[in-house]
């Protein structure tokens, strides 16, 4: 459905140039709702603005439903525009408009008779559900309920992708989840394709089919959720799974090595292994960090483990014995 | 020069210029109203241009373009009043037919105050969220349809809040426009107060101003407020 060439950014600013976007190819399916993330400043924002061209790239190529977006006109790319909507985070809804009609705004763009579009506004609200709150004002409405118009108004023209630039970054936990699963049912009942910016991982964990995750600029990596989230290969996947992971020195990198252990399903999560190590091997271990956390319905558990030297390849066949665990040796820079 | 101001001579003059002021307050609204309304009219497009013409705007225009407007705005913007409305006399005799008299004095009002007012709405249109602009554009949005639809209704209450505030200068500047013979208070206050040393009639005229600056203030700021939708009520 989208899909980005070798899309590079520079913008011109005082302290000369600045590179927002290096290099950055993504492939996003018809249907999946796909999750971009990173740090501020990670060139999310400048990255979402391209897929509409309300930011143009420097070079590289952008291809919406099967047509390039930087070779049409500017009659084309509004025409264009209509089916690639955006909501915000903060909602950027026409204050003097009551919510009626801002939904009625871009049918009103396009030409709609007043009628119908008040009529599908009507419609689009009750789909939000807020079909009492046509009257007033977005003054008057709650964060959440501004972003459920927003949500309405970017369905009026039935677009094949919606835009989320950090829709929910101003939102309390509670309200974040009931805007995320309304996401989540027009994604399944219209099957409109969803691209959801974001610098918060339990977006992402909550909704997304797949993540990318932009460092600097650049794609760090990109995959299924559960992939990447189970085991980053990246340091920028690493320091955005584990946050607050242990420091590198918090043991002797001489007397012991490491190893990232990955559960699969919850019936290896439910493994003693630490104390197995102990009680069966007389394997002593170090748990430099453990967490556990839910992806797509699964469980995955990841641990790191410091093994002393002289036992680690013992360790490792014992470890290996299980087959839902994953090993990997990692340096002591690891968190 | 006060010293006399209610000796019986003054009252009695201000007794022969009182059934006069009906038509006086009736002139300098009616000179008033129309030269805020023509210069709005004029001034209206020019601080949008002025917005959107800038480069990163929604239209942007040439630089020389742009360049060129504010210099003829700033241009205006600098002339005394005074000497803009002798300076103006050709243009009158050629609109109007005539450089004195009521209706004369509405070309040099207008042209005083259409830049004044391309500057409010410069203002006014700058406070407009870019967020919102933006957001319309991504909703394929055309430039003018963004001026339209967006730009202008998103500032009417800072538009009606400036427009109040252009309405009650060109008040003060009608009345300046008594010198070229223009009716109204101003016209009763210059003649009578200036010229004949009637300083009571002055007084009168002066207060029935700053009555009418009153008045205007307070139903522009009202219906400024009451069409902000932004306010929660």
């Amino acid at each position: 459905m989208i899909e980005l060439k070798h899309i590079c950014k520079t913008f011109d600013s005082a302290g000369g140039e600045v590179e927002a976007l290096k290099d950055v190819s993504l492939k996003i399916e018809k249907g999946e709702i796909y999750g971009i993330i990173g740090m501020s400043g990670a060139g999310k924002s400048t990255l979402v603005r391209c897929m509409n061209l309300l930011e143009r790239p420097t070079s590289g190529e952008i291809w919406v439903d099967g047509q390039e977006l930087e070779k049409m006109s500017s009659k084309e790319l509004r025409q264009a525009r209509r089916e690639i909507t955006m909501i915000f985070q903060h909602f950027n809804l026409l204050m003097q408009r009551t919510c009626l009609r801002n939904v009625c705004f871009p049918m009103e763009l396009s030409g709609m008779k007043k009628a119908d579009a008040e009529k599908r506004a009507r419609e689009l609200l009750e789909l939000v559900g807020l079909p009492d709150k046509a009257g007033a004002y977005p003054a008057q409405l709650s964060g959440g309920q501004q972003q459920r118009i927003a949500i309405a108004r970017a369905l009026a023209t039935n677009p094949k992708v919606l835009l989320c630039d950090e829709a929910t970054s101003a939102l309390d936990p509670n309200t974040t989840h009931q805007i995320l699963q309304l996401i989540r049912e027009l994604n399944r009942e219209l099957g409109i394709t969803v691209v959801i910016i974001t610098h918060q991982m339990s977006v992402v964990k909550e909704i997304c089919d797949k993540v990318a995750i932009l460092d600097g600029g650049e794609v760090a990596e990109e995959g299924l959720v559960s992939a990447v989230f189970a085991a980053p290969k990246s340091a920028a996947g690493r320091r955005l799974v584990f946050p607050s992971g242990a420091d590198a020195l918090v043991s002797d990198p001489a007397a012991e090595r490491r190893v990232r252990l990955i559960f699969r399903d919850s019936q290896t999560t439910g493994i003693p292994l630490v104390a197995r190590l102990a009680a069966e091997e007389s394997i002593y271990c170090n748990v430099i960090s453990a967490s556990t956390q839910q992806l797509s319905r699964e469980v995955y558990g990841s641990m790191l483990l410091g093994i002393p030297s002289a036992q680690f390849d013992r360790a490792v066949d014992f470890i290996k014995a299980y087959p839902n665990i994953q090993v990997e040796e990692v340096d002591h820079n690891v968190q | 020069m006060y010293s006399d101001l209610f000796s019986a001579e003054s009252l009695a003059d201000l007794q022969t210029v009182l059934p006069q002021i009906p038509f006086a307050i009736w002139e300098t609204l009616y000179v008033t109203l129309l030269s805020t309304f023509l210069a709005t009219v004029i001034g209206l497009p020019l601080g949008v241009l002025l917005v959107v013409g800038e480069k990163g705007g929604v239209l942007p225009l040439p630089k020389g373009v742009l360049h060129v407007l504010n210099v003829i705005i700033n241009l205006l913007r600098s002339v005394p009043f005074l000497i803009l409305m002798i300076m103006v006399f050709p243009l009158s005799r050629l609109i109007i037919g005539t450089a004195v008299g009521t209706a004369a004095t509405i070309v040099p009002l207008v042209v005083a105050a259409f830049p004044f007012i391309a500057r409010l709405v410069e203002g006014s249109l700058r406070e407009v969220d870019p967020n919102i602009v933006e957001a319309a554009q991504s909703m394929g949005a055309t430039p003018v349809q963004i001026i339209c639809r967006v730009m202008i209704p998103e500032s009417v209450p800072s538009l009606l809040q400036n427009v109040t505030i252009a309405l009650t200068t060109i008040l003060g500047y009608s009345a300046m426009s008594g010198i070229i013979g223009g009716g109204g208070l101003g016209k009763i206050a210059i003649d009578y107060g200036y010229y004949r040393y009637k300083y009571l009639v002055m007084l009168v005229a002066v207060i029935l101003l700053v009555l009418l600056v009153q008045v205007l203030q307070t139903i522009g700021t009202k219906l400024a407020i009451h069409s902000d939708k932004r306010l929660k009520k």
